[in-house]
């Protein structure tokens, strides 16, 4: 019971928070709404008993990303956060296909019938996948393990690193 | 017990929260700002489905981690060529941005 009310509750949250992240005038409070969304589906990671993904979540976006974000619009403008006018065909246009793409979206994910793994899947309990498991993963190298990806990974965020430095630098 | 359609529709309609800001906003980084929308509910999908459809299995969650940090990549590189577009043309917003320059 209490997890079908924290569900519904950071549902709420996250709904509320994206259309305004995507409606508000002013960009820093877009921002924290976004900050908003992101804090609230760790919470819905933790709902699933992802704990690491969470804790990544958290720390990777909200703690990372969002202060990249709050530095680059504080960096770039210059009079306040000021009003975008906003024009209306773009307006139209995008509301048009959202809605439909959602109201598409929508009801195939209702009508499908998914083949679950086991007929009344319980998702609270046991499942938590431990933290040796998941390193264990990260660190194999045989089949459902994970080091080839993970040291490319290593190699995309140092490219990123020099990237971003060689752009960004002032010439 | 949660269905797992409802976390579906709540991805979804966060995904296309992100298609409407993109479409619909001016400045470079609330389009950016959508961008991770859109990111976010694709790393939601894939963990629901791993726990719902292969709950002994944990690919979706290894995908949605490296997601999560291909998305903190392509984010610094995306506002590190934000801050140099302010740099030379004083604005972000896209309307005014049509002058490619060496």
């Amino acid at each position: 019971m209490g997890t079908i009310i924290t569900f519904y509750c950071l549902s709420a949250l996250i709904i509320v928070s994206a259309v305004m992240a995507v409606t508000s005038k002013r960009i820093l409070r877009a921002a924290t709404f976004l900050l908003f969304v992101l804090i609230a589906t760790a919470g819905l990671y933790l709902l699933l008993n992802y704990h690491f993904l969470a804790a990544v979540q958290l720390s990777v976006y909200a703690g990372g990303i969002l202060i990249l974000f709050i530095f680059a619009i504080l960096l770039t403008s210059p009079k306040g956060d000021r009003t975008e006018p906003e024009d209306r065909g773009k307006v139209a246009m995008g509301l048009a296909a959202a809605l439909s793409g959602l109201v598409i979206t929508a009801m195939v994910t209702v009508k499908h019938i998914f083949l679950y793994a086991d007929p009344n899947p319980t998702v609270a309990g046991d499942h938590e996948i431990n933290m040796k498991t998941i390193g264990h993963a990260l660190m194999g190298t045989e089949k459902y393990q994970y080091l080839l990806p993970f040291e490319v990974l290593s190699v995309l965020l140092l490219v990123c690193i020099i990237g971003g430095i060689f752009i960004a630098r002032k010439r | 017990m949660i269905p797992m359609e409802h976390y579906l529709v709540v991805s979804s309609i966060m995904f296309f929260a992100g298609i409407y800001g993109c479409i619909a906003r001016k400045n470079l980084l609330a389009i950016l700002i959508s961008i991770e929308l859109i990111l976010n509910s694709v790393e939601i999908n894939f963990s629901v489905f791993n726990r719902y459809l292969y709950p002994e299995q944990m690919e979706g969650m290894f995908f949605s981690l490296f997601g999560i940090a291909v998305s903190a990549a392509e984010t610094a590189v995306a506002i590190a060529i934000i801050i140099n577009i302010y740099r030379n043309a004083q604005n972000i917003d896209v309307r005014h941005i049509d002058k490619m320059k060496g």
